[in-house]
Order: C-alpha cells, then sequence, then structure tokens
C-alpha cells in the first residue's frame, strides 16, 4: 500500500438553482488510499468548516453502494473511473499523488442543480409514480408459491430490478437519455408473471412521463451501460422499445 | 406499571380477537381522515401505501431526496416468514419461540406472537407486488437459514433483500401517489410534533431546500423513523440516520424503551484509519460458510499483525476456532450478541489480527475446497466484491477480516399492542419502536418487523382510535402549532448562533466513542458513571463552542447535522441511564459485573423481566423511570444455551 497522496481538487460551486456556478479550486493533502472519495470529501469539508468556508454539498447516505443517492461526475465519468462501482464504494487507491481531480455534479436539464453537487432527481420519482408497480392493495394476494416462475426468468427479472436509481445513465449520456433507468423497471414487470396484466400501459405510461420530463431520446452509444453502478443492461432499452411498440397495437 | 394493551386470552388467539374487537371507520368516512408518515423505509412506505388504500389522505415525509433511499435499502440477508416451505419443521409456534428466547426473553409474547403469524402474508405480498426472491429451478421460493436458526425460513433476494423489498413498498407508495392517495414531501425533516389536548394532531418540518419551517396537521403521526444505532458515530447505518423524530416525540411526552438495548452487529469491515465515516457490514449469511478464527496465541497474532506471515500459512493447529470450540452445536452460527463479544473477547486478549489488532478471520478457504470458487461466488460474490473494493484484498483467496459494528437498535419509542406510544395518536413502527426484539433481534427479522408493523398492523389498529375521535378536521392554524413552530424555529437561531471553533462531526466523534468505550459490547458501573459525566460535559461544551455555518433559508447541511448530534448528545446519557439501571445481562446488553462462570450473559428475571420506558421531565433533569413488567405465559424463561 502507497503513502498517503496530496491532491488538487477542481470541484463546481453553485450556491443554489438559480444562481450561476463557477470551478473552484482546494487542495487536498495528506489523503490515505483507504478512504473512500467522499470520506476524501468529508476530509476537505471539515478543513473548510474550520475555516468558517461553506462545506461543499453532494448527496450521500448509505455509502454501500445500494440507496442511489451518492453522485458526481469526477474527471468526466459519472460515479468515477472504475467499473460497476458507485462513487461512495470508490477508494482513493484509485488516484496517485499530485492528480488534480475535476469534480462535477451529474448534468442534466432534467436534473437541476440544487447546490454544488447535488442534484434534483425528483424525475425518477414521477416516472415510477406514472406506472412502475403492480395495481394491488395490501392483503388478499395469492399464497407466494401459487406463483411459479422458472429460476431463469427470475434471475433476469432480478438483474433489472437491481437497478439503484443513481441516474449515472443519464449523466454519462451525450442526450441526458433516462432510457436505461426507465427500461429497468419496465423489463422488471414485462419478464414476471405478475407484470403482465397492465405490461403495455405500464410501458407507455412510463415512457410518456420520461418524455415529459425532458430527458433526451437513445441513439445507442451504451454509455449508460458502460457506467451503470449496477451494470444493467442495454437489452432493456431494446425490450422497453418492443413493449412501448406493442403497446400501440394493444392498447385497441 | 405501565399497560400495554396486549389482548386477553390464548396466545394463539389474540390479534384475530383483537382485530375483531377494534373499531372500524366508515368506509366513506375515512377520506375525512388525514395521516401523517415521517419516514419511507419499510414500516413508513407500507404504512402509507396500506392506509392510503384504505381510503385516508396520507401526507409522507423523507428526508432524503427520493424515498426510495430510506436505509431499509440496505439490508442485506434475507426476511423470515414462517411459512414451513422446506417442510424442516417450522411454524408460527417456533418462529415466535425463537424470537422471544433470541431476546433473551425481554420482548412481549403478544407482539412477538403477532409478528410471526403475519410473517406469513409478507411473503405473499410481496411476490404479489413482484419483488424478485430467490427461486429454485422448478420455479417456487428458496429458502435459506440464517443467523443460526435451526430452520431455513429466511427468503432472500441475492445479497439485496433489503432494496427488493423496499423497492417493493415504494412502488405501492408511487401508486397511491399517483392516485392523489398520498402527497408526498422529500428533501423535509420533521423537527417536533405537535399536541393539542394532549393528542398528537401534526409535525412540524423543515424543507431542506429553502429552510421553510412547515406545520402540518393530521388525525394521528406515525413515526417510521428508524433507530438511534449513529449515536456510536460509526455504525452501518446511513450517514443520515438519525434520532430527532423520535427524540423531539419523547421530549413531548412520548416514553422512550430499553434504549440500552443495541445490536452489535459480528460480520462487519474492520475500521481502517480515524478518517472512517461509516461501517460496512457483510451479511452473517456468510457465517454460514465461513470459518470464524483467530491464532492460537498471541506471539503469532503479532507476527500477522505486522505482516511476516500471513493467514493462510498458519497451519491448522496454531489456529482457534473459537465460536466452534466453545459452542459446538451452534458454530459459527451462534446469535449475533453472542458472536461479536466473543470476537472482543479474543481480540483484548490481543489474538486480533489486521494493523490495528481490531479484527478477527472469516475463512471461506474449506467451503470453496467443498463446493467450488463457483458455488461461493454464486451465493456470495457480491459481499466479496464488496469486501475486495473496501478493503483491496481477495477474499477468495484471503480469508476476510472482520469485527462487530454497532448495527440496530432494539431500543425506541414505546408503544402499546397497537403501537400507540404514550401520546394518543402518536404512532412507533419498525426500528422507531421497541417492541419485538427484546434485547437482541436474530437476523433477518428487522425487514420482517418493519413490513408487518406497516401492511399488516397498523392498517388495524390506527383504525379504532380514529374512530374514536371522529373525523372533525384537524386546523393546523390553531396556537399549539404556532407555539412548537416558533420554538423550532428559536432552536434553529440557536444552533445557527454557534459560531465556535468545534466541528459538529468533531463532537459527533467524540461522543460516539464515549459510547463506543462505555456503553457497547459491554458495560459496567463504573464506566457507564464516568461515560455519563463525559457526556454532559461535552453537551455543554457543544453549546458554546461547536460551529454551525451558513444560514436558515438555504441548503444547510452544517446545521441538519448540528440539530441531530445535539439530540444524539442527549439520548446518549439517557441511554447511559437505562443501562446502569438494568443490574444484569441480557442478550445485547452486557454487564461485567453480570456474568456466568463461562462469561454468558446473566439475566436476573426476578428483578429485570420488565421493560424500562422512560419519560421526559425537562432539561437536565432526570428521567422518570416507568416499568412494564413482562409477562411469560408460554414460554418458560431459561438461560440462552448455545453449546
Amino acid at each position: 500500500m502507497s503513502g498517503n497522496m496530496n491532491l488538487t481538487l477542481k470541484v463546481w460551486r453553485q450556491k443554489n438553482s438559480s444562481a450561476s456556478g463557477k470551478f473552484v479550486t482546494y487542495k487536498a493533502p495528506e489523503i490515505s488510499p483507504d478512504m473512500s472519495f467522499l470520506e476524501m470529501l468529508d476530509v476537505v469539508n471539515e478543513g473548510l468548516v474550520k475555516k468558517s468556508e461553506d462545506p461543499i454539498q453532494f448527496d450521500h447516505d448509505c455509502r454501500e453502494g445500494i440507496c442511489g443517492m451518492c453522485s458526481l461526475v469526477i474527471n468526466g465519468e459519472p460515479h468515477g473511473p472504475k467499473r460497476a462501482t458507485t462513487t461512495c464504494q470508490l477508494h482513493m487507491r484509485s488516484f496517485n499523488d499530485g492528480d488534480t481531480i475535476v469534480i462535477e455534479p451529474f448534468r442534466a436539464a432534467a436534473f437541476p442543480v440544487v447546490k454544488d453537487l447535488a442534484v434534483n432527481r425528483s424525475a425518477f420519482d414521477r416516472i415510477q409514480q406514472a406506472g412502475g408497480y403492480v395495481s394491488i392493495g395490501t392483503g388478499g394476494v395469492p399464497d407466494a408459491n401459487e406463483i411459479a416462475i422458472p429460476k431463469v426468468i427470475a434471475d433476469e427479472a432480478f438483474n433489472s430490478a437491481t437497478c439503484i436509481g443513481c441516474g449515472a445513465c443519464v449523466a454519462a449520456c451525450k442526450n441526458a437519455s433516462a432510457m436505461l433507468f426507465v427500461s429497468a423497471k419496465i423489463s422488471q414487470y414485462a419478464m414476471l408473471p405478475q407484470g403482465q396484466p397492465e405490461r403495455y400501459a405500464r410501458a407507455e405510461a412510463m415512457v410518456l412521463q420520461m418524455d415529459e420530463e425532458g430527458f433526451g431520446g437513445c441513439t445507442n452509444t451504451y454509455a449508460c451501460e458502460a457506467k451503470c453502478p449496477k451494470e444493467i443492461k442495454v437489452t432493456n432499452i431494446a425490450r422497453m422499445n418492443r413493449e412501448f411498440f406493442n403497446a400501440e397495437f394493444i392498447k385497441g | 406499571m405501565l399497560d400495554a394493551k396486549i389482548p386477553s386470552g390464548p396466545l394463539a388467539e389474540k390479534w384475530n380477537k383483537h382485530k375483531f374487537d377494534l373499531k372500524l371507520v366508515n368506509p366513506s368516512n375515512k377520506r375525512k381522515y388525514d395521516i401523517i408518515v415521517v419516514g419511507t423505509g419499510l414500516a413508513g412506505a407500507s404504512a402509507a401505501a396500506s392506509l392510503a388504500e384504505l381510503g385516508y389522505n396520507v401526507k409522507a415525509f423523507c428526508f432524503q431526496d427520493s424515498p426510495r433511499r430510506a436505509h431499509s435499502i440496505a439490508a442485506q440477508g434475507g426476511i423470515n416468514a414462517a411459512k414451513n416451505y422446506p417442510n424442516d419443521g417450522d411454524s408460527v409456534f417456533r418462529l415466535f419461540y425463537d424470537t422471544i428466547k433470541g431476546g433473551d426473553y425481554r420482548s412481549r409474547e403478544g407482539n412477538v406472537y403477532r409478528l410471526a403469524e403475519v410473517s406469513v402474508n409478507i411473503i405473499d405480498q410481496c411476490v404479489a407486488q413482484g419483488v424478485p426472491f430467490a427461486r429454485e429451478y422448478g420455479g417456487l421460493l428458496d429458502n435459506r437459514s440464517f443467523g443460526g436458526a435451526q430452520v431455513s425460513r429466511t427468503f432472500y433476494a441475492r445479497g439485496q433483500t433489503g432494496q427488493q423489498l423496499l423497492l417493493g413498498a415504494y412502488s405501492a407508495l408511487n401508486r397511491q401517489i399517483n392516485l392523489g392517495k398520498v402527497k408526498m414531501y422529500t428533501r423535509s425533516e420533521m423537527l417536533d410534533v405537535v399536541t393539542v389536548d394532549g393528542k398528537a394532531q401534526g409535525i412540524i418540518t423543515r424543507n431542506l431546500i429553502d429552510g421553510t419551517i412547515e406545520s402540518h396537521a393530521g388525525h394521528a403521526v406515525l413515526l417510521c423513523t428508524g433507530g438511534y444505532g449513529n449515536v456510536f458515530y460509526l455504525s452501518t447505518n446511513a450517514m443520515g440516520s438519525n434520532v430527532t423524530a423520535a427524540w423531539r416525540a419523547h421530549k413531548r411526552g412520548a416514553y422512550m424503551a430499553n434504549p440500552c438495548y443495541t445490536q452489535i452487529h459480528p460480520t462487519c469491515i474492520p475500521v481502517s484509519g480515524d478518517h472512517q465515516s461509516k461501517l460496512t457490514l457483510m451479511s452473517e449469511s456468510l457465517r454460514n460458510d465461513g470459518r470464524v478464527w483467530v491464532p492460537k496465541t498471541k506471539e503469532i497474532a503479532e507476527r500477522l499483525r505486522k505482516g511476516e506471515i500471513k493467514a493462510v500459512d498458519l497451519k491448522e493447529d496454531e489456529r482457534d476456532y473459537f465460536l466452534e470450540r466453545k459452542y459446538p452445536s451452534f458454530g459459527n452460527l451462534v446469535p449475533r450478541d453472542v458472536a461479536s463479544r466473543n470476537a472482543k473477547q479474543v481480540c483484548d486478549e490481543g489474538k486480533g489480527v489486521g494493523k490495528t489488532g481490531l479484527a478477527v478471520y472469516l475463512d471461506f478457504a474449506d467451503s470453496i475446497k467443498r463446493l467450488g470458487e463457483d458455488t461461493v461466488a454464486a451465493k456470495y460474490g457480491n459481499l466479496f466484491d464488496m469486501y475486495r473494493q473496501i478493503t483491496d484484498e481477495n477474499p477468495y483467496k484471503l480469508p476476510m477480516r472482520i469485527y462487530p459494528a454497532v448495527h440496530y437498535t432494539m431500543g425506541g419509542l414505546w408503544v402499546d399492542y397497537n403501537l400507540m406510544t404514550s401520546i394518543p395518536g402518536l404512532y412507533a413502527l419498525g426500528e422507531a419502536n421497541f417492541s419485538d426484539h427484546g434485547a437482541n433481534r436474530l437476523g433477518a427479522s428487522a425487514l420482517m418487523q418493519g413490513l408487518a408493523d406497516g401492511y399488516f398492523v397498523i392498517p388495524y389498529t390506527l383504525g379504532d382510535y380514529l374512530a374514536k375521535i371522529g373525523p372533525a378536521p384537524i386546523d393546523a392554524n390553531r396556537p399549539e402549532f404556532a407555539k412548537v413552530k416558533s420554538e423550532v424555529e428559536v432552536r434553529v437561531k440557536t444552533l445557527l448562533s454557534l459560531r465556535g471553533n468545534k466541528t459538529v462531526d468533531e463532537y459527533h466523534r467524540d461522543l460516539g466513542k464515549i459510547m463506543w468505550e462505555y456503553c457497547g459490547m459491554s458495560r459496567d458501573e463504573e464506566g457507564l458513571k464516568k461515560a455519563k459525566g463525559m457526556i454532559s460535559d461535552l453537551r455543554a461544551d457543544f453549546w458554546k463552542n461547536a460551529i454551525v455555518l451558513g444560514d436558515n433559508e438555504e441548503v444547510n447541511q452544517s446545521l441538519e447535522k448540528a440539530g441531530r448530534v445535539a439530540d444524539f448528545l442527549e439520548l446518549g446519557e439517557l441511554m447511559i441511564d437505562d443501562a446502569l439501571n438494568r443490574d444484569e445481562s441480557c442478550g445485547g446488553h452486557f454487564r461485567e459485573e453480570y456474568q456466568t462462570p463461562e462469561g454468558e450473559a446473566l439475566r436476573n428475571d426476578d428483578d429485570f423481566a420488565y421493560v424500562a420506558a422512560w419519560a421526559y421531565t425537562g432539561d437536565n433533569m432526570p428521567e422518570e423511570l416507568h416499568k412494564e413488567q413482562l409477562e411469560f405465559e408460554n414460554v418458560k424463561l431459561t438461560q440462552r444455551s448455545y453449546k
């Protein structure tokens, strides 16, 4: 294990959604390679607070790579340089002594900046609210084992269901498309028997809401898949397109 | 004596009988009631969705940017249910019995039996929502044995069960938001409860984007705000997890029960340095196939710590598989409190490994030899990856290093059988209440309890209260609201006026160190008394020398943290009082003075088979102890033995 590092950070600072932002340079001295990226920012922030300067705002919560709250574009890449890794699970051993690190918020018209590096991803919630569920209430459901699901289908649906809703797919896409995110949920239900009754209505409602929110279209660059911390596959997008297309015929 | 209002009659009939005895709200009147739900984890999301489905108007609040981020999402291992699908002898009574015993006989029979009873409905509900649980090749659900259970009753979704269950509850919540029955407030933090004529009728919140302090009125308030593990600073909780909602309710009259019962989880990734911001759990399902050991002697441990030798170089007779040695029948699968305490003990004896000496090995070499690397990867791949990511070590080649960390708090707001706190109209669900896990929670039972409370208990019990108070609208313009709101504003102003020289994080770290040292895995009277003084001094210093920057009318992490840490500083002292009061050892509460000759927890059932519920009496005043006697009619209290 190498020794501690001295780093330079160029961080996007923006007071609120209506203010204009700019890069500010900070020193991050004596950073241990065992720190997570967010712990490195904690250290910088603690130094700022000691000097009565406003600490850098960034979203984070579980710090285990599962809540989907952390974000950041690090040196041009959402969640930084490693594959299948959220920012909170990125460790400083991925960087070298003397590095300059550029840190920006996720950039998309549908994700307005809240402050500094934190953005508003409520568009994602509204897409889920449009149809990302099975319309059943609590109680009155069949015994769990009355619904047999082939393991391969269950596993494939699970792969789609692992999406953490972080928005890296949008940030990675030159069109700021949300299709990987939306297609993951549509796919999960399209594959499972529980999702069948509302299969096409759901696809249609979620896609329309996605467009309403101002996300761009997909031009098949696969940047989303490359940067997805949960390795959600672009085949979900193909499935979503098929579902949406079929919805037109089935609507009747 | 407190009355938990547990229904009379035989254990197996209590809940059914009670459901019939509860008053119902006329379907056409339900839309006249407003319900406030704070927190959107498993308990909050399931409650908000279920109540909205019934027809009530729900306002739901979370401090995160989306309800899907609540920390239930991080639960890994699984959820218990007495389905007995594997035909291996499970039953509602066995799940009840295991939970009571695992909780070291400090939980209520009535509540725990109901929990076991509704556990089966939870699985049905989640599957119907499209939660992708693990399945067998035949297409039916897979089960595994978890955390020492001798039957396979745990349903799971890889190592991400909490995520899938929460996304299920979130989807039900989303449906109700879409239907207009739930109004969702994100990035909103509850800062106080408003009571009118002794009944909870609203809350005061702060909008975390623009600082607006808002009043929200409702016929009932449900706190589903999780546990208080972050009082220890380092824990497996999310960074934002806090006690503020529960603590504010406590200061308005809700009793806090058994706050000293905290669960220290045995399998977490050890601390690597002072910069550490949180600890990461490795699901205890790993103990099904991993063997826990340390070197037999201090000398070998010393050489390992210095890096002169490697764990894999040690011969079998140089290793001490201490759990297998001491507990031949349960081995590595003893309950969490027992496993944690034993790990601490061997490290205290100087046999710990890793740079700090505060770690033991969890070794998969035998399993990999027996099952093959592919099978082990299929079961635990994501956990192994996570371990590698954090430690830069390959657990397929080297044993993992693990150490206990604060994980769950069994204590919480006191509630009766209906989940109502000591303030009428104020309810607590999930980890925020104290009721089901006694002094130690079994693995895969937290998800079960959160969803039981939200999907299957509160929809029944809340109606009874609502029917009794009637549907007359609750007015947020009453003077009671203005009064509490102005108190909240004063508190915010006071916090913002602190321009000292020590950061809020430094206070939090100091508090955590005191709690971990003196009120952690083991406690004694002398240490607890010392800690009480230390916390009291630290709190006084906080209100003089903390640095809180910025203004209220903006996104202000400094202010948010300060409010939470101020509450932790008060809670810490109550936890110490509770630990001092309980002159016995039970579950997660291990008092050095009370142990068997073998070093196991020694209960005192004659004097302490009660719930300690603390009432706030005023700033810097001692809290008042109320007792709820625990009655055991269906199980015989025995010394837990896992030998």
